[in-house]
């Protein structure tokens, strides 16, 4: 069968998985006063709609920022508007200014479905087609092997159209980025990234590694020539890219500081909810939050981020190569979800879309990384009402990736790069080691598996309501840990590939 | 033993992958029918056998044979733990998410009867010589064309009923002829048949079949009948096996006197020519036809707009047409024009049985003169046809491209089935996918042998895209939506019709022509 039909039929598979999960509920459905992000998104369409755009991100009689105001980066907001747009022209009553608020009908839940999907088919979906067919490795049929595995991540599928948000925006022009560097443009991939941190500031958690990424890249050509001028076209691409999405903010410096003040909330706290980072997860063990200062947590916790990116983040700018790039994204990320301030759950994405990039190079690692990130929203999605998609979902992503990437096969010690750890413990037979890894997973899986049921089935003791959502967390905590220090580990090793090569040569 | 296992994988994931996509669609639309099998469900399960045949507390009442009833209390007693309210009779319209999810997961494991059919099938395809990949095996293709069935996905996932269930049944019955089991083969459908009596339609290629090549042990060198080889224990057991299964389902009810009643529940002769929505069928060209006239007629002076009956088209949700210009036509004449329709087929496989295949493609003539001439026919009784064609497919070049002709048309006519725009996506990303899947699959699969469509095959069903995006996308933005409301429903039963007739006619031409190459020597 020829390619492009696979990839077609890969495709609409997509999109009828993604059509089938967003005929559940979303967040906040017929929960008055609040609702959820459903309603952020609603709210934001009326906001943006109805006033002008200079009190989009002010505290007005019309825009109470305490109810949903908007608090991401413009083109969000202009996006925002384009949506509302299309809605006053099917049903002005979904944007009406005020009269709008907890506007629910099955109509306007079809409308904010169909722009997830628009989106999408525009952006993400053609992104990851491109990326395997470029640049990945194998035959047409590994790579749409691949491409199944990467557009049926069901975190991404339960977040965008269970919850209800628009990720896959800015984490399609993220790739549109790491595609377009690793095809060589440079320059569009600079201004594809800067779009996507121009829709959510969240994708600063990728900014490290493609500003080591390009940086290595100029310095390798000789910062004094030709890598002088590839830089200095870098950054004028960054700073008109930017320059274009701020453009109406810019006249006045009042409104651009209020967007950034907006954008970057430092007074929420160390963390809200249960989230699988370490501040959370320590929050268990020590109160963190009782005995330092809110300024002091935003130092410790920039200062922790910022050194755990760091390594990861100079091997790459002395070695600024795609391959290193794909686990930088994927480490720094995770420092970022790990370490950062006010991290959401659903922050994890941004560490699972480099992940996905890897299924090909680390299968094993990436397809248990992948689990453990749809398992640690779980807490959501239950509260959402979104159990039986996310059963269904992450039955299916286990049972299709292990039969297409064949991921369990191939966890032999060289396919999952352990050559690092037998170093470091080097008393244990190779064999050892990797049929050790297969347990753990299996045990892991297992664990998850009991956690989901048990989270479902059970009622929590009345003196530990958050009993669940706590060991939920810490469990996905300490996979992402560990999945931290492995791709650490892996990018400080050699790539296999080049082994592998050299050895065939 | 390990290598099979190896071989079979794919299968496995195939059906678990298509499993859980049905798992996905629990909350999508479902129809009407969704409230017929609940109601059967409280009817079986509160009240004694006596009355299930004669409760009408709702307008839907029991209509299918005594051993489905039988499967419905079976899930009763399942359904009992999910919400013993679904088994109220006088809850009318009960649809509580535990209800739903029953239903839904009812139908998505009583599908595992549907895999091991398939299963069973795809062994009996014989196996590509050189084809080491999976993608181009013809038991890979079958089984995808078979477990990934947009008809049926759609049919019974989204719209609700059991149909995969009671394919399941037919396609093993299938694959047991096709493997020399015949009494197994008859066991089975004699158990179909008191599921479903729509399957009645196939029952005279049955019939012969079993008379003609399992009854007679011995043919002719030339193929034809050796009177002296008949076997009277191999009929008799056959008998014993019919007797039984009717005994069985039927004989409570004998025994109560209540046959009468049943068979007026079974065969409701009030209902019109044609269903609701059209399906694509003889009678929707001729009832077109007639509109067509009567226009014409009015335009030509020659009738009075006055005398015509009251056009009962406009809603396009009645049931009762009436002819303007051409006469009318009556149960008894599409039962005589189904009959002389599948004779020619019939006379064939009686002649010269060419085995296990022969019978198919016989099978397949009933299943489509019915569909083509029956009377009151639903659209979703074209999957009678295109499932077992599907076996055809893989195997010849010829099968194939009427495999592509009629599965496209007949499908695509099943579009107005899910009218509601938020399963828009899903019926048109179903179908495109299944359709490029039985394009390029069948096309790699023969690609040995040349082209699978004549170009003018290809324009027709290329004519289809066109009528898909009028109908969907661009009659509803237009001004005839209010004036023509019928317009889509009409456009697209005629022009899938001649899609379907011819399917029938080519059909038909290859087993007569397979015929004539046969009498020659």
């Amino acid at each position: 069968m020829q390619t492009w039909s696979l990839v077609s039929i890969s495709v609409l598979l997509a999109v009828v998985v993604r059509w089938g999960v967003s005929l559940n509920s979303y967040s906040g459905a017929g929960k008055p006063p609040m609702f959820g992000d459903y309603e952020a998104q609603r709210h934001w369409q009326e906001v943006t709609y109805n006033l002008p755009l200079q009190q989009w991100y002010f505290n007005t009689s019309d825009n109470d920022l305490n109810y949903w105001g908007l608090d991401y980066p413009p083109l969000t907001a202009y996006h925002s508007w384009l949506c509302a747009y299309v809605a006053n022209i099917i049903n002005p009553e979904w944007v009406e200014l005020h009269r709008s608020r907890g506007y629910e009908s099955p109509a306007h839940k079809l409308f904010m479905r169909t722009t997830v999907l628009v989106t999408d088919v525009l952006i993400y979906i053609p992104a990851v087609v491109f990326y395997c067919l470029y640049l990945t490795g194998g035959s047409a049929k590994k790579r749409v092997s691949l491409l199944l595995s990467i557009l049926l991540y069901p975190g991404l599928i339960l977040i965008d159209y269970g919850h209800f948000q628009y990720n896959g925006v800015s984490l399609g022009f993220a790739l549109w980025g790491v595609l377009a560097l690793g095809l060589g443009w440079d320059m569009s991939g600079s201004v594809a990234f800067c779009l996507a941190l121009n829709y959510k500031q969240m994708e600063l958690y990728h900014a490290l590694p493609f500003f080591c990424y390009l940086l290595g890249k100029c310095a390798r050509a000789g910062l004094l020539g030709r890598g002088f001028i590839l830089l200095a076209r870098i950054a004028v691409a960054v700073l008109v890219t930017f320059a274009l999405c701020w453009l109406p903010f810019l006249p006045d410096p009042s409104q651009a500081s209020q967007v950034v003040r907006r954008i970057f909330p430092v007074a929420r706290g160390l963390f809200e909810d249960k989230v699988a980072n370490t501040w959370c997860s320590l929050n268990t063990l020590i109160k963190i939050r009782s005995f330092l200062t809110a300024d002091s947590q935003l130092y410790l916790s920039f200062a922790l981020t910022l050194l755990a990116a760091l390594p990861s983040s100079i091997r790459l700018l002395m070695k600024p190569t795609f391959w290193h790039f794909k686990l930088a994204l994927v480490n720094s990320s995770l420092a970022f979800f790990l370490f950062s301030y006010q991290v959401h759950e659903k922050s994890i994405l941004l560490a699972a879309l480099p992940v996905c990039l890897l299924l090909n190079d680390f299968p094993f690692m990436s397809v248990w990384f992948l689990q453990a990130s749809t398992f640690s929203m779980l807490p959501l999605f239950l509260k959402d009402g979104l159990l039986v998609p996310y059963a269904v979902t992450s039955v299916g992503y286990l049972f299709l990736t292990f039969y297409l990437l064949s991921a369990l096969d191939d966890c032999s010690e060289a396919e999952m790069n352990l050559g690092c750890y037998s170093k470091l413990s080097f008393f244990l037979p190779k064999t050892y080691l990797a049929c050790m890894m297969r347990w753990k997973f299996y045990f892991s899986i297992a664990l998850m598996a009991v956690l989901s049921i048990l989270s479902v089935v059970l009622d929590p003791p009345p003196h530990l309501p958050d009993l669940f959502p706590v060991l939920v967390s810490t469990t996905a905590f300490l996979h992402f840990l560990g999945a931290f220090l492995h791709f650490n580990i892996v990018q400080f090793s050699e790539p296999v590939s080049k082994k592998s090569q050299k050895k065939n040569n | 033993m390990a290598a099979q296992a190896e071989s079979w994988s794919w299968f496995a994931a195939l059906a678990v992958g298509v499993s859980l996509l049905k798992c996905l669609f629990i909350n999508a639309y479902h129809s009407t029918d969704f409230e017929v099998h609940r109601n059967w469900l409280a009817i079986t399960h509160s009240l004694p056998v006596s009355r299930w045949y004669r409760e009408n507390t709702s307008e839907w009442t029991l209509d299918y044979p005594p051993l489905f009833a039988w499967f419905e209390f079976g899930l009763s007693q399942a359904a009992r733990h999910f919400d013993p309210n679904m088994l109220r009779v006088e809850n009318l319209d009960y649809a509580s998410p535990a209800t739903v999810l029953f239903q839904r997961l009812s139908v998505v494991f009583t599908d595992l009867l549907f895999i091991y059919a398939v299963r069973e099938c795809c062994r009996c395809v014989g196996v590509q010589k050189g084809s080491k990949e999976v993608l181009t095996r013809p038991s890979f293709v079958l089984a995808v064309l078979l477990l990934w069935n947009f008809g049926l996905l759609v049919v019974d996932h989204i719209h609700f009923q059991y149909n995969g269930f009671l394919f399941g049944f037919l396609l093993l019955s299938v694959a047991k002829h096709l493997q020399g089991q015949h009494l197994q083969g008859a066991l089975l459908f004699a158990v179909l048949l008191h599921l479903k009596h729509i399957y009645l339609y196939v029952a005279p290629a049955y019939g012969i079949f079993l008379l003609r090549s399992y009854c007679f042990t011995r043919d002719h060198r030339d193929g034809a009948i050796r009177w002296s080889s008949f076997s009277p224990l191999r009929l008799l057991a056959l008998g014993g096996i019919v007797t039984s299964v009717s005994a069985l389902s039927l004989g409570p009810f004998i025994v109560t006197g209540q046959l009468p009643q049943l068979v007026s529940r079974l065969f409701p002769f009030r209902r019109g020519l044609c269903h609701a929505y059209w399906a694509p069928n003889v009678w929707a060209l001729y009832n077109a036809a007639d509109k067509l006239l009567a226009a014409l007629g009015v335009r030509l002076k020659l009738l009075q707009e006055a005398e015509l009956p009251r056009a009962s088209m406009t809603g396009g949700l009645v049931q009762e047409v009436q002819h303007a210009v051409l006469p009318s036509v009556s149960p008894s004449v599409t039962l005589l024009c189904t009959l002389l329709s599948i004779l020619p087929a019939l006379a064939s496989l009686w002649r010269r049985p060419r085995g296990g295949r022969a019978f198919l493609r016989c099978l397949l003539l009933c299943a489509l003169a019915s569909f083509l001439f029956g009377w009151h026919v639903h659209e979703k009784a074209v999957l009678l046809a295109v499932l077992p064609l599907s076996v055809l497919a893989v195997e010849s070049r010829e099968d194939a491209g009427i495999f592509l002709v009629l599965a496209t048309t007949g499908h695509y006519s099943l579009f107005p089935l899910l009218f509601t725009p938020a399963e828009l996506p899903i019926k048109v990303c179903l179908m495109l996918m299944f359709t490029i899947f039985s394009f390029t699959g069948l096309g790699a699969l023969h690609r040995a042998r040349g082209p699978l469509l004549r170009p003018l095959e290809l324009v027709y069903l290329l004519g289809l895209l066109a009528v898909a995006i009028g109908c969907e996308f661009v009659f509803p933005l237009s001004p005839w939506r209010q004036r023509l409301p019928f317009l889509p429903l009409l456009v697209t039963s005629v022009y899938c019709a001649a899609g379907v007739c011819y399917s029938f006619l080519r059909l038909y031409a290859s087993m007569l022509r397979s015929d004539h190459r046969a009498k020659q020597p």
